[in-house]
């Protein structure tokens, strides 16, 4: 119902955009392509509020359910609805890729810093289709339930952000594109297979007088609740649940991204243009913990309970070590790629501790992380953008010269060390409270992060903002006014949901619930 | 149902929410518009607006006080506002709400009183900063959290404005960020904050699942079912009552935790008290974590560190911040969760131990200091253990009732510092001031003042409050151990016989003898900023320096002259005659003089002298129900006469002698002949005892170490191993390649092609060929559902 205009739009945009290239002259086409994709995901952000006044928080079932048969031999659906988890991130996808979208555009004062081989001024057409794609399937990954759909999906997402960083990129794009590539891909390999074996192994049902497996989630979820998949044949000497309990894990872990998968992290984002370090940080990462809740916790509960100290360890690995990286970063998207890093980290450990506070923490660090990160890199955009390095060392004293950027950064990471009043504190609090009862030495540990995280977001500014001002950037401009349009919003909310988050938790609560009960 | 008196009931006030929203307002104001305001209206648009913020907050205060907290029967002292529920997660339920009782009220008086004097102050003080809007815009935003801190009914909004308060902090501190010494004062004082505010967030943890569960020795939660709920962390509905209706299960909310905890119907604190977790009494763990909160931002041993440092930011933010208000939010906190320290006298014993250490040591630090705004930092760290005496071993009331008079007298004490530094034209090195008393009268007879009552001569409130302090350490009976009391009453009567001494020293040295100042003073030695305050003051005040002393016009109005362009540049010749600072400055002198004397004839005449308790007490009672359960000695009114002799006229006496002897008029040679005498031990001290040097070396080292370590390895052993499968992944695929040419020579099959282009995209790294990686991951997945067929 609501997702087929979503989809769709994004899809006939594209060939329109594409098309239109041939007919018209080239500054007007990409003027075109330019429009076509912002009212593409303005219209999506629109739809995507308007499906978030009809959802209904007290159930905690999928709603908006759309069914189509598809390919008929497999019992493969076209199933799509929305939980209180996938509706969070859906109300993300929209926004971030709406931002996204504005950032992708060269609207410039005077122009006077744009030339022809930046980002937004290369190849229109193909970059505002591609970033229509992306959407589309990050879309689709949220809001599919058929599990093959749901492959299919994340499939189409990873083509666009290769070619995105591949082509938009900086000066080893290549190498950063191909490392994201192949790294995805063989996590997905491993989730192909493990997919699979869940439908042979799942559940069946009669289609057409014929019995037949299904790629249902709802329905694997069912009979994996109900211990179907416990019967299933071993796997290279594991039971089948934990052997693809594993194997999902690690496709999803790759996405998180979760130590020790994460180097391509780091690289991508650093060649990547800023609206699709803003994608990736804001959306893609989010897909992985989406993964291990939607397949590993619905579908293998007893495997999950199995594997949840090892979740907790690595999600407290990731949080101290990545934080300790960060405080060696001297380039500064470097060090927001390893700050993500760590965020993430909170999301594993909350999730592992099975209880209520933990696993609500752990998906509200989806929405504020994906609120704070996206901020984060424009804020580090801004200044790519004007002096064409983002060495840390190399600034100083820019308080003076433009303080509005660095009032819209000082807010940018206050919010990311968690001060309170501010979202990021919210989540990065519930779930330690959540995952304390259950680990206590593993969240103490992480809990040290809060200093170290506090130590490089302020030494950077130290070494970026204070001090006297660096002679050569005495003529640096201010934030202008697209910058304003996707810094101001993020801002706003990261204040707005660092007061009410309850409007986040009010959505997912009973999904989450429902998800806990049979791992307690 | 019957109802216990001890119950504190709420009484929703709706109206509360607008003490903290006023400078909110005022800040958010300035935050924004305060640049352009300043631009268009000048100065007193912005000043306008952030004072006129302050007299409504306190206004409002006042209301409250007169209207809802006098009007009202003790037990009808509970005020709420709940504003909206913030986020419920399970059993976990954070409100936006506000509550005063009457801790609470004190703290709030306190809090928007001496903050609006501190405004007014800082109005003259600061009135030749550029970015004026910027200073006016923290010092709302500052009141606002600390009003979220002092106000807050639950432990999030307490922990928000204790967060909040410690982000204005650093936003003061460093605010002259142009000096990057200032810059890093402000981001040690926002770090070592930062290690308390996790003792305070775990302890927090801990005590929220203590009370719907236990825990075995392993470490392992045991919930009580009917308490956590079936999903662990969600509630049995309904909650369990009490006996005496006291909802039961974990909860943030102070007033909810009290009930459970004093009810003893409930059996909360029964069962608290014998819980352990790690082997440890978890009551014991969870005082002494919050503790930890308490010591970071009250500056206490081993995480003062940053206080002192503090002292880069405008003076009158170290009298706001670092002495009145903020630095005192440890103090409160223990008073506020009284009832749980009460229970485990080990923890009661640890705050009041190093509470008496930080004492002694601050003091001690604070003898061979010149820096006056140094001196008066090391009294605050040693005052602040002075409260934390009190509140240690019991006495709630005496800890709270010197944190009040203390932000009269140390904030009289840092204002007329300043208002010294700006007569020395920038000036804190006591070794080139004197003779002062001349120059600005209203600053030495404040400041005097304030020496007196911070020595504890019994004219004076702080005779009053530390005494009882150190009076009711002598005679406590709640500590681990019946002798602790004492030892700490010894050392806390040296500790202060040392402020008595070093106080007098910083008054001898700045206000009498012969002025040294004069020929101005050199760049490096200008700790104040260069920039901030020069002109404007300056033309102000000798304005009215001609007045009070016709004498000194020609002498003071030559050097005045250049002060008009002392901003546009660096000059080595800035000096002259010291002057008096302007009226706005010295009326909050007077005010804050007064309040030092006056407050503890009004509110703390102990009961020995009257017969009935001190009036504070009386009207803390409701907040501090633990107060009946701490056990004091009973000793005659005699001995309590002898103390207070002791303390008030030997103590304080004694401090004053020695300070005068040594340093009245700068005539005696002693204090460099006794530096001369034991160079080690001077130094020693001098130096602080070295410990920032000790922390550098190691918590600063070891942290920049391991995140050297962490990257080294993230880039050569992680990313490594990343690009060598990489690699080996393409030897794979060219010796298959090889194969395939050489051997297979040109048969053609499925799989020998997907290698090739697979070689060929990772070699040339083109774009194009990657769907064949696609065709790979298809490839196999359908050979692996072959397979599947084939086993079944």
């Amino acid at each position: 119902m609501t997702f087929l205009p979503l989809i769709g739009a994004a899809l006939i945009l594209c060939v329109v955009g594409l098309r239109a290239s041939g007919l018209v002259p080239k500054a007007m086409a990409d003027q075109i392509h330019r429009v076509i994709a912002l009212a593409a995901s303005s219209a999506v952000l629109v739809l995507a509020f308007v499906l978030w006044r009809g959802f209904d928080p007290d159930n905690p079932g999928v709603q908006f359910v759309q069914h189509a048969r598809w390919i008929t031999a497999y019992n493969i659906e076209y199933f799509v609805g929305v939980d209180g988890i996938s509706i969070t991130l859906i109300m993300l996808t929209a926004l971030i890729s709406f931002i996204a979208t504005i950032a992708s555009m060269p609207w410039w004062p005077g122009n006077a810093h744009l030339d022809e081989h930046h980002f937004t001024q290369r190849g229109v057409a193909g970059y505002m289709a591609m970033l229509l794609i992306l959407q589309t399937g990050m879309m689709g990954v949220f809001v599919a339930l058929d599990m093959f759909l749901f492959y299919v999906f994340w499939e189409v997402m990873l083509l666009p952000m290769y070619f995105l960083i591949g082509i938009w990129g900086g000066s080893r794009k290549e190498y950063a594109a191909i490392k994201f590539f192949l790294y995805t891909l063989a996590g997905s390999v491993l989730m192909l297979l493990a997919i699979i074996g869940l439908y042979f192994n799942g559940p069946q049902e009669v289609v057409d007088g014929r019995l037949v497996h299904s790629f249902n989630i709802l329905k694997m979820a069912q009979w994996g609740r109900a211990g179907g998949y416990l019967a299933a044949p071993l796997v290279l000497g594991f039971t089948f649940v934990r052997a693809a309990w594993i194997a999902l894990f690690i496709g999803f872990a790759i996405k998180i991204p979760m130590f020790p998968f994460h180097t391509w992290l780091p690289d991508a984002h650093v060649e990547a243009p800023t609206p699709i370090s803003v994608i990736l940080a804001g959306i893609l990462l989010k897909m992985g913990i989406y993964g291990i809740l939607r397949v590993n916790f619905a579908i293998l509960p007893q495997a999950t309970k199995w594997a949840a100290p090892a979740m907790a360890t690595f999600g407290a690995i990731n949080i101290v070590y990545a934080a300790f990286v960060c405080l060696a970063q001297k380039d500064l998207k470097r060090m927001i790629a390893y700050s993500s890093v760590s965020h993430m980290g909170f999301c594993l450990l909350g999730m592992s501790a099975f209880t209520q506070q933990g696993i609500d923490g752990a998906v509200l660090n989806l929405w504020t992380h994906g609120l704070i990160s996206p901020m984060l890199f424009l804020i580090a955009g801004v200044i790519y953008d004007r002096a064409h390095h983002r060495n840390i060392e190399g600034f100083g004293g820019l308080a003076q010269q433009v303080p509005e950027y660095a009032g819209l950064m000082g807010l940018a990471f206050f919010a990311s060390l968690g001060l309170p009043g501010l979202c990021g504190f919210v989540s990065e609090f519930t779930v330690f409270l959540g995952s304390l009862v259950r680990w206590q030495t593993l969240t103490i540990l992480s809990a040290v992060s809060v200093i170290v995280t506090a130590a490089y977001y302020l030494w950077a500014i130290q070494r970026m903002m204070l001090g006297k001002l660096n002679p050569q950037y005495s003529t640096l401009p201010d934030v202008n006014w697209r910058e304003r349009l996707t810094l101001y919003p993020l801002g706003a909310l990261i204040i707005v949901f660092g007061f009410y988050p309850q409007a986040i938790f009010t959505l997912i609560e009973g999904s989450l619930r429902n998800l806990l009960l049979p791992l307690q | 149902m019957e109802h216990a008196d001890n119950i504190a009931r709420a009484i929703e006030v709706s109206w509360l929410w607008l003490i903290p929203a006023f400078p909110l307002l005022g800040a958010a104001l300035n935050g924004l518009f305060g640049a352009r305001l300043q631009k268009r209206y000048g100065k007193p648009a912005v000043h306008t607006i952030a004072v006129g913020a302050m007299v409504l907050s306190c206004l409002v205060a006042e209301a409250v006080l007169w209207g809802k907290i006098f009007g009202a029967a003790p037990s009808d002292r509970f005020l709420e506002n709940h504003l909206w529920t913030m986020w419920q997660s399970g059993a976990l339920k954070v409100d936006l709400s506000f509550g005063i009782d009457p801790l609470g009220m004190v703290m709030t008086m306190i809090v928007t009183h001496v903050a609006t004097l501190i405004h007014v102050y800082s109005v003259g003080y600061m009135a030749d900063e550029p970015s004026y809007w910027r200073f006016f815009f923290w010092l709302n935003l500052f009141v606002f959290a600390m009003l979220l801190l002092v106000m807050g009914s639950n432990f999030l909004v307490m922990f928000f404005g204790w967060e909040g308060v410690g982000l204005c902090s650093w936003g003061l501190i460093a605010f002259w960020y142009t000096d990057l010494e200032k810059a890093k004062a402000g981001f040690k004082a926002f770090i070592v904050n930062r290690f308390g505010d996790f003792g305070f967030i775990i302890g927090l943890f801990i005590l929220f699942w203590s009370l719907s569960g236990s825990w075995s020795s392993s470490g392992k939660y045991l919930p009580e079912r009917r308490l956590s709920g079936r999903v662990l962390g969600t509630f049995a509905e309904p909650a369990r009552l009490s006996q005496n209706g006291v909802r039961l299960g974990p909860t943030v909310e102070f007033r909810e935790l009290r009930n459970q905890v004093v009810d003893e119907k409930s059996g909360v604190a029964e069962r608290l008290s014998h819980m352990q977790l790690w082997g440890v009494p978890v009551l014991a763990l969870i005082c002494i974590l919050f503790f930890v909160g308490a010591a970071g931002k009250s500056a206490q041993i081993p995480l003062y560190v940053w206080l002192p440092d503090a002292m880069a930011g405008p003076t009158p933010v170290s009298a706001l911040i670092h002495a009145a208000t903020m630095v005192t939010a440890g103090v409160y906190m223990v008073a506020r969760l009284n009832f749980l320290f009460a229970l485990s006298s080990a923890a009661m014993s640890v705050v009041a131990c190093i509470g008496v250490l930080t004492a002694l040591f601050a003091a001690s630090i604070g003898f061979f200091q010149y820096d006056i705004k140094k001196v008066l930092a090391y009294s605050t760290v040693s005052q602040l253990g002075f409260m934390f005496i009190g509140v240690g071993v019991g006495a709630y009331w005496a800890g709270i009732f010197h944190l009040m008079t203390h932000a009269f007298f140390k904030a009289c004490l840092f204002l007329g510092s300043g208002s010294v530094i700006l007569a020395c034209h920038h000036e804190q090195d006591m070794r080139k001031m004197g003779g002062l008393a001349k120059y600005t009268p209203i600053t030495r007879w404040t400041y005097l003042i304030a020496c007196v009552t911070i020595a504890g001569f019994p004219v004076a409130s702080a005779f009053y409050s530390k005494d009882e302090i150190l009076w009711k350490a002598w005679t406590a009976g709640s500590l681990a151990a019946p002798w602790l009391g004492q030892a700490i009453y010894l050392v806390g009567a040296i500790a202060a016989l040392g402020t008595s001494y070093y106080m007098f020293r910083s008054y001898y040295m700045t206000f009498t003898g012969e002025y040294r100042g004069g020929s101005g003073h050199k760049d490096k030695e200008r700790l104040e900023d260069p920039h901030s305050m020069a002109a404007h003051v300056h033309a102000h005040a000798s304005a009215l320096a001609h007045g009070e002393d016709g004498a000194q016009v020609a002498a003071s109005t030559q050097p005045h002259q250049h002060d008009a362009s002392h901003g546009a540049g660096p000059d080595p010749h800035h000096g002259g005659v010291p002057h008096e600072s302007p009226k706005s400055m010295t009326y909050v002198l007077i005010a804050l003089a007064a309040a030092s004397i006056l407050a503890g004839f009004i509110f703390g005449l102990p009961s020995a002298w009257t017969g009935q308790e001190p009036l504070l007490e009386r009207f803390l009672a409701p907040s501090l129900p633990a107060a009946e359960l701490v056990k004091f000695h009973e000793e005659p009114h005699a001995t309590e006469f002898l103390f207070q002799l002791v303390g008030g006229v030997v103590i304080a006496g004694g401090g004053w002698l020695v300070a005068r002897i040594l340093y009245k008029d700068a005539r005696s040679t002693a204090p460099a002949r006794l530096k001369e005498m034991f160079p080690r031990v001077w130094a020693l001290v001098y130096n602080k005892y070295y410990v920032d040097e000790i922390y550098q070396a190691t918590v600063v080292r070891g942290a920049l170490l391991l995140d050297r370590v962490a990257y080294w390895f993230d880039q050569n052993v992680i990313d490594s191993l990343v690009n060598f499968i990489a690699l080996l992944g393409r030897a794979v695929a060219y010796f298959d390649k090889f194969i395939d040419e050489h051997l297979v020579d040109g048969a053609v099959n499925g799989i020998a092609d997907l290698t090739l282009n697979g070689g060929r995209a990772l070699r040339r790294l083109q774009t194009g060929h990657i769907q064949s990686y696609l065709y790979g991951a298809l490839g196999g997945a359908i050979a692996f559902v072959i397979l599947q067929y084939v086993i079944r």
